[in-house]
C-alpha cells in the first residue's frame, strides 16, 4: 500500500476506570488491578461500575465544563492528551485541516434522565427545562465540544454505533485520512453511560445486569459465574496520521492500522451472530493481507453475559482455531465502557508491541467449557517476545461488529 | 430583600455560572458582560436561576434592564422588595 494510504497512530489520550493516562492504564491491566466500585445511582440499589477519575480542569475551565456534558468533558480531556502525547505542533498547525471522530453508544440519554428528574422538582412546568437541552443532547456533542476547545476547524462528528463504536470512531478517521478530507485525526470512543441509571435499570430488566459482593470482581467475561455486564464510563482517543506525514516529522509510531472491517448481523435486537463476526474478522484480515497464523493477540469483546461470550467463542473458534493466537480480554479490568470499549481495549494491548507482554484476563477462576479457547492469557502476564499483530473485537446491539487490526510499525 | 440583598443574590447566580472569574471588582454602572465572560446562555442562566430560585419572571423585551449591576438591582427591587 502506498504511505499516503498508510494509517499509524502516533498519540494515545485515555481515561479509564484503573487509570487516566497509558502507562498507568497499562501498569494496572499487568498487575491485575480491576477498576471497578460500587456506584450509586438513581431508583436502584448501589450497582458495580467503572468510574473514571481524570481531573476534568486540566484542559477546561469550570465554565466549559458546567456548560458542557460528561461526554464532552471525557472527550476534551482525552483529545488534549492525545495530541500532547503525540508532540505534534497542534497550535501552528492547520487545524481546518483536522478532524474529530468520536464513537459513541448513545448519547443525551444521561442529560434529558436529569432533566426530567429536575422538571419533577418544578411540578412538571416546562418553563424551568433548560435552554441547554438542545446543545447538549445532539448526537455531535462530544466531537463539537473538543473541536470547541481546541479550535479545530476540520470536520467533526459522532458516530452512533453501540458497542462497537470505539472501532468504529477509529475506522472512520482512518478513512477521512485516507480520502484526504482531513491530515490529523483525532479519532475513537467515549461512554459516560455510568450516569443514567436507564442503562443500569434496562440490563437489569434483560437479566443482564451484573452483581457480585465485591465489586472488583464482578465483571467476569467467560468464567463460569458470569451473570451479566458491568457498565463504565471511559474514553480513549488517538491521533492519527498518514504514514508519510508521522514520518517526515519524526512522530513516535505506536503502531499501524493493517485492516478492519464493520459489518452487520441482519438477525437480531441484542444476540449476537458468531456467522457475521466471524465474517467480520475475515474481512479484517484480508484487508490486512494477513491470516489468522499472523496475528499475536485477539482481544475479545466478551462482556459477562452467557450467550454473548459463547457465540464470540464459536466466532474465534472458527477464524482462529489452532492458529495459535493468545487470547485476553480487558473488560474484566474495567467493565464494559460501551462507546468507548473498542477504543480502550486496544490501547491496554498497544504496549505489547514495546514490552512483548500480553496482558491477562482476570476473574476467569473456572472458565465455561463452553468458552474454552486455545492460549487464553489468565491471571498473569504472558511473555511471548516479539508482538507484531493484534486484533481488536467489538460488537454491539443491533447486531453491529466491528474489528481493528493493529500491526506493529517496522520500517 | 434590600438593594444589597439583590446585588448578592445576583452575585451568587453569576459566581455559578462563571466559576472560574474573579467578580469582587465588578464596577456596578458598567455592563456586566463587558466585565464578565457571559454569552447569550450564559445570560438566559441568570433568568433561569431568578426564576428557580425567587419565583421571579423576567420577560424577554426587559433583558435590557438586566444590562449592569446596578441597572439590574434597580429593575428587580419592585419584584423583590418583598421577598
Amino acid at each position: 500500500m502506498v504511505e499516503n494510504q498508510r494509517v499509524v497512530i502516533t498519540g494515545v489520550g485515555l481515561t479509564a476506570p484503573n487509570g487516566d493516562n497509558l502507562a498507568d492504564f497499562r501498569k494496572a491491566l499487568l498487575e491485575g488491578v480491576s477498576g471497578i466500585e460500587i456506584f450509586k445511582t438513581r431508583y436502584m440499589p448501589p450497582v458495580p461500575a467503572g468510574v473514571c477519575h481524570f481531573d476534568p480542569y486540566k484542559h477546561q475551565t469550570k465554565k466549559q465544563s458546567r456548560r458542557g456534558t460528561r461526554a464532552g468533558a471525557i472527550s476534551i480531556y482525552c483529545a488534549n492528551e492525545a495530541v500532547n502525547d503525540s508532540g505534534f505542533d497542534f497550535e501552528n498547525s492547520r487545524r481546518d485541516r483536522a478532524g474529530v471522530f468520536i464513537g459513541i453508544t448513545e448519547h443525551g440519554n444521561v442529560e434529558t434522565e436529569n432533566e426530567v428528574y429536575n422538571l419533577g422538582q418544578y411540578n412538571n412546568d416546562v418553563k424551568f427545562w433548560t435552554h441547554h437541552h438542545n446543545p447538549r443532547t445532539v448526537a455531535n456533542n462530544p466531537a463539537g465540544e473538543v473541536t470547541l476547545n481546541m479550535g479545530v476547524t476540520g470536520p467533526h462528528v459522532c458516530l452512533g454505533a453501540a458497542c462497537a463504536a470505539g472501532n468504529i470512531g477509529l475506522i472512520y478517521g482512518v478513512q477521512m485520512l485516507r480520502l484526504g478530507e482531513v491530515d490529523f485525526a483525532i479519532a475513537g470512543g467515549v461512554s459516560e453511560s455510568i450516569h443514567t441509571f436507564g442503562i443500569f435499570a434496562s440490563f437489569k430488566s434483560q437479566n443482564a445486569l451484573a452483581v457480585h459482593e465485591d465489586p472488583t470482581k464482578a465483571s467476569r467475561p467467560f468464567d463460569m459465574d458470569r451473570n451479566g455486564i458491568v457498565v463504565s464510563e471511559g474514553g480513549c482517543l488517538y491521533t492519527l496520521e498518514r504514514l508519510e506525514d508521522a514520518k517526515a516529522r519524526g512522530a513516535k509510531i505506536y503502531g499501524e492500522i493493517a485492516g478492519y472491517a464493520y459489518n452487520s448481523d441482519a438477525t437480531d435486537f441484542v444476540l449476537p451472530n458468531p456467522a457475521r463476526q466471524a465474517e467480520c474478522m475475515r474481512l479484517a484480515l484480508d484487508r490486512a493481507a494477513m491470516t489468522p497464523a499472523d496475528i499475536d493477540i485477539v482481544n475479545t469483546h466478551g462482556t459477562g453475559t452467557n450467550q454473548g461470550d459463547e457465540q464470540e467463542c464459536v466466532a474465534i473458534r472458527e477464524v482462529f482455531g489452532g492458529s495459535g493466537a493468545h487470547i485476553n480480554n480487558t473488560k474484566s479490568f474495567i467493565g464494559h465502557a460501551m462507546g468507548a470499549a473498542g477504543a480502550l481495549e486496544l490501547a491496554g494491548n498497544l504496549p505489547s508491541f514495546e514490552d512483548g507482554l500480553i496482558h491477562p484476563t482476570i476473574n476467569l477462576d473456572n472458565i465455561d467449557p463452553e468458552c474454552r479457547l486455545d492460549n487464553f492469557v489468565i491471571d498473569k502476564p504472558v511473555h511471548i517476545g516479539s508482538i507484531k499483530s493484534i486484533i481488536n473485537n467489538s460488537f454491539g446491539m443491533l447486531g453491529i461488529n466491528s474489528v481493528v487490526v493493529i500491526r506493529r510499525f517496522e520500517n | 430583600m434590600t438593594g444589597e440583598g439583590i446585588r448578592q443574590a445576583i452575585i451568587d447566580i453569576i459566581r455559578e455560572i462563571v466559576p472560574d472569574e474573579d467578580l469582587s471588582g465588578i464596577d456596578a454602572e458598567k455592563p456586566l458582560r463587558d466585565q464578565i465572560d457571559l454569552d447569550s446562555m450564559d445570560f438566559l442562566d441568570i433568568v433561569m436561576e431568578l426564576r428557580k430560585r425567587y419565583s421571579v419572571e423576567v420577560p424577554e423585551q426587559d433583558y435590557q434592564e438586566l444590562e449592569s449591576m446596578s441597572s439590574t438591582v434597580n429593575y428587580l427591587l419592585p419584584k423583590m422588595e418583598s421577598l
